[in-house]
């Protein structure tokens, strides 16, 4: 077997300084009766390139989305990312180190976890950011947690706006670690009155912007409203993008952000793994969930970089852990700020402006097809149309066309036949003027 | 000295004279400094060419952004050299033995990421219809079912991202089959050698702890767990092979007491990688097990992440798993479709987790699961178990093991007393690895020995390299009993740095990079 060193006599010249007689000999301690006998019913090794063939099958019976006009979304985005990104995760030093618990012989990955936490830190306008999440959708259970640690109070209130998904996962850990939760129902263009729902039991609000359905939402009265009754803002991004166009939730006064920062450096791989964004107020760190990163010194007074804070989490604090998170999304990381640190200010600005332009130039196309609305007013690269007939069906029909038109809502809202006629559209940098037109024409054939 | 909550000393020793000469740029040959990102890079600076598009309309609502973010840029030859050169400041398991007990720092195969960014696996969207992935649902079914085989166990939840979600996942599973009964118990026990996430995982949706501490021999006593049982415990969170690296021999007594007790068994399967092809947790009583894939089945640790942590189900649990998951080659995504069905998923109790799971970590794991085969996973095991063995039998006359001379798993601990008024700390011992070449193993992990030194060689060292890493230790030893001090107290010596101090960055946490003060307005 190519991937392992000993060979026979290796092993036998071991067994003999062990001093046992056959290999189990050393699994003594496992029940008699529960060894197995035979091999288990899989099948046996393979080379390389057998390997390969079977996995290149199974790619093979797959759609990919650079291969068709892809205008997907819904919390994961299609985006350009530069060669430089891979070619730097996948150096060994990178890839292949375990978690930076020897600060002296990892500050390769402490060094970008700063680096990172800083950069999340300023695009969410925020003080402060830990290491990552496992992804969007687990952060934003874990910051409904915290907020509900910090005021200790029980109700978290979900606006619709949030991702079905995320939704889901927060209505989850909410049931099982007995908090009340408030969900709003969602809609495309809603204005919702969640700050009437906010009372003296009110941990949180929850607020997703951009929306999942393409809405922006102005979160400064939402956050004055939460402060007023002792609340906090909960922030929700799924496009990291946005944040170079958009006023940083920090700005408007959110007290937690939550994103999910996919689109930057990380591909699409069918939902994972991502990479959660978690920043906050500097009063609120040590409430804070996950490895954190932080500046010192070595003994000759060099300045370094060690894992901190340490105190919050599961390995020293056990049942009184402010998480459970131990392994996060470290090569994601990485990769998130490898293309940041590409793009810099003034890239990740022009990125935002060319995928707000291309779903504006996409939205004002599909508009004109007879029987295509548009629900959503303001928006930055993702919307909402409504669609003459079940937008499931109709998804399934382009897809049969070559065209990935993008998520049906009934795929997230099964129980809502109110918003069985909506697709969610998002619009990237990697759409061309001829993608655009091939989803026209598609739909327009589909429709008549 | 200054310790930590741990009882672990943090506190630098004294600054040296440095090894070597003094250079004008603080570069050491090929060890060369490398600033802060936003010290190299430029707000005005991009390493990226885009279309510019000119002013046009915005419909963002008034909601433009107009603050500078304060994002630096690098070209591209900047960033290369800058992450370049950071790389180099970190061990990997490319470079050496990186022995992290409970960690499993396995040889990560390079196929896995060339099959893992095949466009047809990587470029895929989770929300594109499933007619056009079918692929996809077949790579997450293929690798569920060697899991369920390789385990024994009748049903699994994919969705989990890590060990300790995985953890998570199958705790809620326990409290919803609890809850299908009409039940609400208050209590997990959690034996004393258990990783951290165990107790975490258990707290966090609302139970107490029990803890259980380890007999004599390192393992868990079967009397004790029978006097902790109770109406009102939910469950046992055992680890096998435990943290201990032993194998928990009495398990199917526990399950059997457990089940007795109406209560569930959840086991740790972070240690799956001594077991596997030997025996299955199907057979031994467990109810529900994570498999971290970023350890048993390689997936690289990057750093700190990402992993997966597919958990396996009984038939008891199996109605309980999260959504989705698969039936007859679809992806059930939402509750009422899952109702329809019986058995696995009927009785979901929702989601983990936006999405289906860490694909990119599947497809990784199933391309070295077929390139083993049955066979090779064995050997790996056998292989896994042979190494730590050989570093056990290497090392026990001169370093001390806390449950005598016996066989180990895939792990060997020891504690410290072999450095018993040595002055030499397992910390200290720890640093000095570093000046020989070698990653640290893990240290003061498990808490139930003193001092803990908890070393898993895995199934990708060869003999060769085993008879140098032991050597490396033993004259280390030698060396700390024959009161060589400075070799550990300064340790690391040879290191890109010296000793730091974790003490000082949490007590005066800097957890970002702030411009610095211009020098008008700080006078
Ligand atoms: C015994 C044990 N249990 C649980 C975990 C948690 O797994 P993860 O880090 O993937 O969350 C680990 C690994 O760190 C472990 O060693």
């Amino acid at each position: 077997m190519r991937y392992l060193p000993l060979t026979d006599s290796d092993r036998q010249a071991m067994l003999e300084r062990i001093g046992v007689d056959q290999i189990n000999d050393l699994f003594a301690d496992i029940p008699k009766d529960k060894l197995l006998a035979d091999l288990v019913d899989l099948p046996l090794a393979v080379g390389e390139l057998q390997v390969e063939r079977q996995l290149a099958a199974l790619a093979a019976k797959n759609v990919a989305a650079g291969s068709v006009p892809f205008f997907v979304g819904g919390g994961a985005y299609r985006h350009h990312v530069p060669a430089t990104v891979d070619h730097l995760i996948q150096r060994s030093e990178f890839l292949t180190a375990y978690t930076p618990y020897q600060p002296e012989i990892s500050q390769g990955t402490l060094q970008t976890l700063y680096e990172f936490q800083t950069q999340v830190a300023l695009l969410t306008g925020m003080e402060v950011a830990n290491a990552s999440m496992y992804d969007g959708s687990t952060g934003c259970a874990e910051a409904v947690l915290m907020a509900q640690r910090i005021t200790k109070r029980p109700k978290a209130i979900l606006s619709g706006t949030l991702h079905p998904h995320y939704r889901a996962v927060v209505e989850n850990m909410s049931e099982f670690s007995g908090h009340d939760l408030v969900s709003l129902e969602g809609a495309p263009g809603a204005v919702e009155d969640i700050i009437s729902l906010i009372d003296d039991q009110t941990a949180c609000i929850v607020v997703q912007s951009p929306g999942f359905y393409g809405d922006l939402v102005n979160l400064a009265p939402l956050a004055e409203a939460a402060h007023a009754a002792g609340a906090l803002l909960i922030a929700v991004v799924t496009e990291t993008i946005s944040f170079g166009a958009i006023k940083s939730p920090g700005e408007m006064g959110a007290d937690i952000v939550v994103a999910e920062g996919q689109s930057i450096g990380n591909g699409l791989s069918f939902g994972g793994p991502y990479v959660g964004l978690f920043a906050t107020r500097q009063k609120y760190l040590r409430q804070m969930p996950g490895r954190i990163c932080g500046e010192t010194v070595d003994a000759d007074g060099q300045r370094c970089f060690a894992l901190t804070l340490s105190t919050r989490e599961q390995h020293i604090r056990r049942e009184k852990a402010t998480s459970n998170i131990c392994t996060n999304s470290g090569l994601c990381c990485l990769a998130f700020s490898i293309h940041m640190s590409l793009l810099g200010e003034v890239g990740l600005r022009k990125l935002a402006q060319l995928n707000h332009r291309n779903a504006i130039l996409l939205a004002d196309q599909l508009e004109k097809i007879s029987g295509v609305e548009l629900m959503t007013g303001a928006f930055f690269n993702e919307f909402t149309i409504k669609v003459p007939g079940n937008a499931a069906t109709i998804i399934e029909a382009l897809a049969a066309k070559n065209v990935l038109g993008g998520i049906p809502v009934s795929r997230l809202e099964p129980g809502r036949d109110d918003l069985a006629d909506l697709i969610v559209v998002a619009a990237t940098e990697i759409n061309t003027n001829e993608d655009r037109a091939a989803f026209v024409v598609a739909l327009n054939e589909v429709l008549s | 000295m200054t310790m930590n909550s741990e009882g672990r000393p943090t506190a630098p020793s004294a600054p040296s004279q440095g090894v070597g000469r003094k250079t004008f740029t603080g570069n050491r040959g090929l060890q060369i400094e490398e600033a802060l990102l936003f010290e190299v890079g430029r707000v005005d600076n991009c390493g990226v060419d885009l279309e510019d598009i000119g002013d046009f309309d915005s419909r963002l609502g008034g909601l433009e952004r107009e603050r500078e973010i304060g994002l630096p840029g690098l070209s591209e030859p900047e960033a290369m050299r800058h992450y370049v050169r950071l790389s180099q400041k970190n061990y990997a398991i490319d470079m050496g033995v990186y022995p992290l007990g409970s960690c499993t720092m396995k040889h990560n195969p390079r196929l896995n990421e060339k099959t893992v960014r095949f466009a047809g696996l990587a470029d895929i969207h989770p929300l594109q219809p499933q007619s056009t992935v079918p692929g996809a649902i077949e790579v997450i079914g293929q690798l569920a079912h060697w899991l369920k085989v390789l385990t024994g166990m009748p049903a699994v939840a994919m969705s989990p991202k890590a060990g300790a979600h995985g953890e998570l996942c199958g705790m809620m599973a326990i409290t919803a089959a609890l809850k299908a009964r009409g039940e609400r118990r208050q209590f997990v026990l959690v034996p004393e050698s258990a990783h951290g996430t165990n107790p975490a995982t258990a707290a966090l949706l609302g139970y107490k702890i029990r803890a259980i501490p380890a007999r004599e021999d390192g393992t868990v006593d079967l009397e004790v767990v029978k006097e902790n049982l109770s109406d009102d415990v939910a469950a046992i969170m055992l680890t096998n092979p435990n943290t201990c690296g032993l194998f928990e021999k009495d398990i199917v007594e526990i399950a059997d007491a457990v089940h007795a007790a109406g209560a569930y068994f959840y086991c740790d399967g972070a240690n799956l990688n001594a077991i596997m092809g030997k025996a299955r947790p199907g057979d031994l009583g467990v109810d529900c097990m994570h498999i971290n894939l970023h350890k048993t089945f390689s997936t690289p640790h990057g750093g700190g992440g990402p992993g997966a942590g597919p958990v396996v189900f009984s038939e008891r649990l199996a109605p309980f798993v999260p959504l989705p998951f698969i039936l007859d080659g679809k992806l059930v995504e939402d509750v009422t479709e899952a109702a329809k069905g019986t058995g696995e998923g009927s009785q979901t109790f929702g989601r983990m987790t936006a999405f289906h799971g860490q694909m990119g970590m599947f497809v990784r794991a199933l391309t070295y699961m077929i390139s083993h085969g049955a066979d090779g996973l064995l050997q790996i095991s056998e292989d896994a178990v042979l190494n730590a063995n050989y570093v056990r039998v290497c090392l026990q006359d001169i370093m001390s093991l806390p449950f005598g001379e016996r066989p180990c798993m895939h792990e060997a601990l020891f504690d410290d007393s072999f450095l018993e008024g040595s002055g030499v700390t397992t910390l200290d011992f720890a640093k000095a690895m570093i000046d020989e070449g070698y990653h640290p193993m893990t240290m003061y992990f498990p808490l139930v020995v003193h001092g803990a030194m908890l070393i898993e060689p895995t199934e990708s060292e060869s003999k060769a390299g085993l008879d140098l890493f032991v050597a490396a230790l033993r004259d280390l030893v030698f060396a700390a009993k024959a009161g060589d001090l400075e070799r550990f107290t300064g340790a690391p010596h040879l290191a890109p740095l010296r000793r730091v101090d974790e003490t000082r960055a949490a007590r005066q946490p800097i957890l970002r990079w702030t411009p610095p003060v211009a020098a008008e307005a700080a006078e």
